[in-house]
């Protein structure tokens, strides 16, 4: 390190020395932030999960029926996936802390192509709705057409959460990417491991709200019929 | 003469030789402050301003100087810019930062350099937000709450205000984290929660609102941004949406958010009532531990803002049941800062001015909220100037009022001088009865139906609004009258020591006035509470290494 940071000494009235915890270096208070900071996401889509609910109480039977349409054979290869890059991220962690500099950068490379393969399979997911003429602003979704309301809103909604998890996937993999940077500049190692084990629990965060969109959204309706396609 | 924080800085990125640019990058927590404060500031004054226009206006009934439609968005940008930029963020953000981490013993927040990052985001979404004035088809016209579904249907540049509350709730979240990883990392040794400034204790149950409360209007702003350009249907009666679950997730956040206002506000009441009073705090853990609960019951009385919305009717009832509950806390912290001052030293300087000021004011706000949390009387006076004057008495008369309480409390602190206290007291007197006279006749005119936010109004209520309009030329005259007392105070006011008001918090023990850089040379081993007095004078000494010497 540049400069080794030294806390600071306060001394009581018996002469005894206590540590002070300076803001420099704090590794619990580094995790106690990202902690936090999780938080807020839980809570951001805990709302839109409020709404779904709601929405899926007023309209049960339209909700199934859409649900049932989902591609559930994506779906489901995307969550093994997550799942998979979930353990690629934390098995990385370990062997950074382990000391294995280049067993943790293989990890984070296979959890990177990983995050880039749920993607390429949601965009074909995507593509394929379209050209059912199932999008925002398109075919079925538009103001005139005929399609239920509830679909409507279960297609509105499932854009719009299932995009905003793929934002964060996109954030994720920028996030990564910058890690290994920090990593090769030996600013990420076995002994100030900080922000590789923040972006682990965000990935664990990410894969898990994902663990909650997908019963939501494929499973509920799996039982009415359909395998997959529209 | 040492080097004060005004001297020397750490920066964000690199160490820049100009001071403009050392001001740019400062990730000194006091400077940081300083900075929110200035911007803040003037972002008030245009949201007095536009209030003002307004009262220019209700004058006279029947149109004068603007038309309805800028009326609707002189409301809205008023709101906007006193809740989202102002009052929202302010206490927090000013105070919090500059006394905060001074008071625990601190060197700095937790992450310094997501301080700095989080005052640029303010500041974009200050831009953004204001921008919509030039940009698009004029400002937004829906009021502060952006209410579905005329939200959804107006023409004007509704995006960038839902954009810029969303940004500034980032903000707000990232100020909220930064200040509870501070507080609980960052205490200097000895110092349990227990024995934490009270001050402290209010950022503290603040930033939990912060961090638990503003995700949830930030995704309802994103949901409402996706509603109003992608047609997803969540808000949308014509697409089987329902518009009062928009009122639902909005105030899931925004009623929380008031008491994310008022709490740190009460704990700068709890620094001052004890310091003036010379008197230890009356009941320091109820007054703690009510911060807390006003915060947690704070998040379960949203539904009392949807009486006239549809609303079930068992729901109503226990809203309105749980509104009452948080008058417990709120009384309890009342009755603690009253019997402080019993048999007290009372020392009327112009901060325990304000203070007192705000125990009526607030009082009056406080009260009438009670009413109208009641289901039978809420729905005669709902959107009337009742309940514009109960807000405005409880957050002007509340919140801003102990914000200037704060201001000159702790500006002896902050610049190393004193402001000229007869000149101060004057203006408290101005501001105090320029207030009272420009929103108590609100409660009258509400009371007999005057409506809210309407531009025009029947003859007979032209009386409360001429009254109002004399109100508010008194307040205005006296925020200048407050302002230049304090510029002209920290251009030339006397050079006062490090302890000007003999207090006994720790942001009152540095070794230099202004203070350093780096805060306390030496961190104190904190095993006394907070407010010691003993007849009248402070129990706790230091010497200048921060070892006790009583």
């Amino acid at each position: 390190m540049a400069h080794a940071y030294v806390p600071e000494i306060a001394v009581d009235r018996e002469g005894n020395e206590h540590v002070v915890q300076g803001w420099q270096d704090d590794f619990y208070g580094g995790k106690l932030g990202f902690w936090l900071f999780m938080l807020t996401e839980v809570m951001m889509f805990g709302g839109m999960f409020l709404a779904l609910a709601y929405y899926n109480t007023l309209h049960p039977q339209e909700f199934l029926e859409a649900s049932a349409s989902l591609n559930r054979l994506l779906g489901g290869t995307n969550t093994v996936i997550l799942l998979v890059s979930a353990l690629t991220m934390g098995l990385g962690l370990l062997k950074m802390r382990a000391g294995d500099v280049k067993g943790a950068k293989l990890m984070i490379w296979a959890t990177i192509l990983l995050a880039v393969i749920f993607l390429v399979i949601k965009g074909f997911e995507w593509t394929a709705e379209y050209d059912h003429g199932i999008f925002l602003m398109h075919g079925q979704m538009l103001p005139e057409s005929t399609m239920a309301f509830g679909k409507k809103l279960f297609f509105g909604m499932y854009f719009t959460m299932t995009g905003l998890h793929g934002f964060h996937i996109i954030i994720g993999i920028g996030l990564m990417l910058w890690l290994l940077k920090r990593i090769n500049a030996n600013k990420v190692n076995p002994h100030h491991y900080i922000l590789y084990f923040n972006i682990a629990l965000y990935w664990d965060i990410v894969h898990l709200i994902w663990v909650f969109v997908f019963p939501y959204y494929y499973m509920i309706g799996a039982a009415t019929g359909g395998t997959s396609g529209h | 003469m040492s080097k004060t924080y005004f001297d020397e800085t750490h920066c964000a990125i690199g160490h820049p030789k100009s001071t403009f640019m050392q001001w740019m990058l400062t990730i000194d927590h006091k400077r940081i402050g300083i900075m929110y404060a200035a911007v803040m500031f003037t972002f008030f004054f245009v949201a007095v301003a536009t209030a003002f226009l307004m009262r220019l206006e209700l004058f006279a009934p029947g149109q004068q100087y603007i038309d309805g439609n800028t009326f609707n968005q002189a409301f809205t940008l008023h709101g906007v810019i006193m809740i989202f930029l102002f009052i929202v963020p302010g206490i927090p953000a000013i105070f919090g930062n500059i006394v905060m981490p001074l008071m625990i013993g601190a060197k700095d927040v937790s992450f310094p350099r997501l301080n700095w990052f989080t005052f640029w985001l303010y500041i974009l979404g200050c831009i953004i937000a204001v921008s919509s004035l030039w940009v698009g088809n004029g400002f937004a016209d829906t009021g502060w709450t952006f209410y579905a579904p005329y939200s959804i249907n107006t023409n004007t540049n509704v995006i960038f205000t839902l954009v810029a509350a969303f940004i500034l709730g980032m903000a707000s979240i990232l100020t909220g984290l930064n200040f509870l990883v501070t507080i609980h990392r960052l205490r200097a040794p000895g110092m349990t929660f227990f024995k934490m400034p009270l001050f402290v204790w209010g950022i503290y149950a603040t930033a939990w609102i912060q961090l638990l409360a503003t995700p949830v209007v930030g995704i309802t702003l994103v949901l409402a941004i996706m509603e109003k350009y992608f047609g997803i249907g969540i808000f949308d009666p014509a697409k089987g949406g329902d518009p009062v679950l928009f009122e639902h997730l909005f105030w899931i956040y925004s009623h929380p958010a008031v008491y994310l206002m008022i709490l740190p506000a009460f704990g700068i009441m709890s620094e001052i009532i004890p310091v003036f009073s010379r008197r230890e705090i009356f009941g320091y853990r109820t007054i703690a531990l009510s911060s807390a609960s006003i915060a947690g019951i704070g998040y379960l009385v949203w539904g009392h803002h949807l009486y006239t919305s549809g609303m079930a009717d068992i729901a109503k009832t226990v809203f309105s049941f749980l509104t009452f509950f948080v008058a417990i806390p709120t009384g309890i912290k009342f009755y603690d800062w009253i019997a402080t001052m019993y048999k007290g030293k009372i020392v009327l300087a112009t901060p325990m001015l304000w203070a007192l000021g705000t125990i009526i004011t607030f009082a009056i706000g406080g009260l009438t909220g009670v009413t109208i949390a009641m289901i039978g009387v809420d729905i005669h006076l709902q959107d009337t100037y009742y309940t514009v004057a109960h807000f405005h008495y409880a957050m002007l008369g509340g919140v801003v009022f102990l914000l200037f309480a704060g201001m000159h409390y702790w500006f002896p602190l902050v610049t190393g001088r004193m402001y000229n206290e007869s000149h101060a007291k004057v203006a408290f007197y101005l501001n105090f009865i320029g207030f009272n006279l420009l929103w108590f006749p609100m409660f009258i005119a509400g009371y007999l139906g005057m409506p809210r936010r309407y531009f025009d109004y029947l003859p007979e209520f032209q009386i409360y609004h001429q009254a109002s309009f004399v109100g508010a030329v008194i307040f205005i005259t006296g925020l200048i009258y407050m302002f230049y007392v304090l510029i002209q105070g920290w251009r030339k006011g006397p050079k006062v020591g490090v302890n000007p008001w003999r207090a006994t918090t720790l942001e009152w023990h540095l070794p230099s006035s202004p203070p350093p850089l780096e805060n306390h040379s030496k961190v104190p081993y904190v095993d006394f509470d907070p407010y010691e007095y003993h007849h009248g004078e402070p129990v706790v000494k230091f010497d200048e290494n921060m070892r006790r010497i009583d």
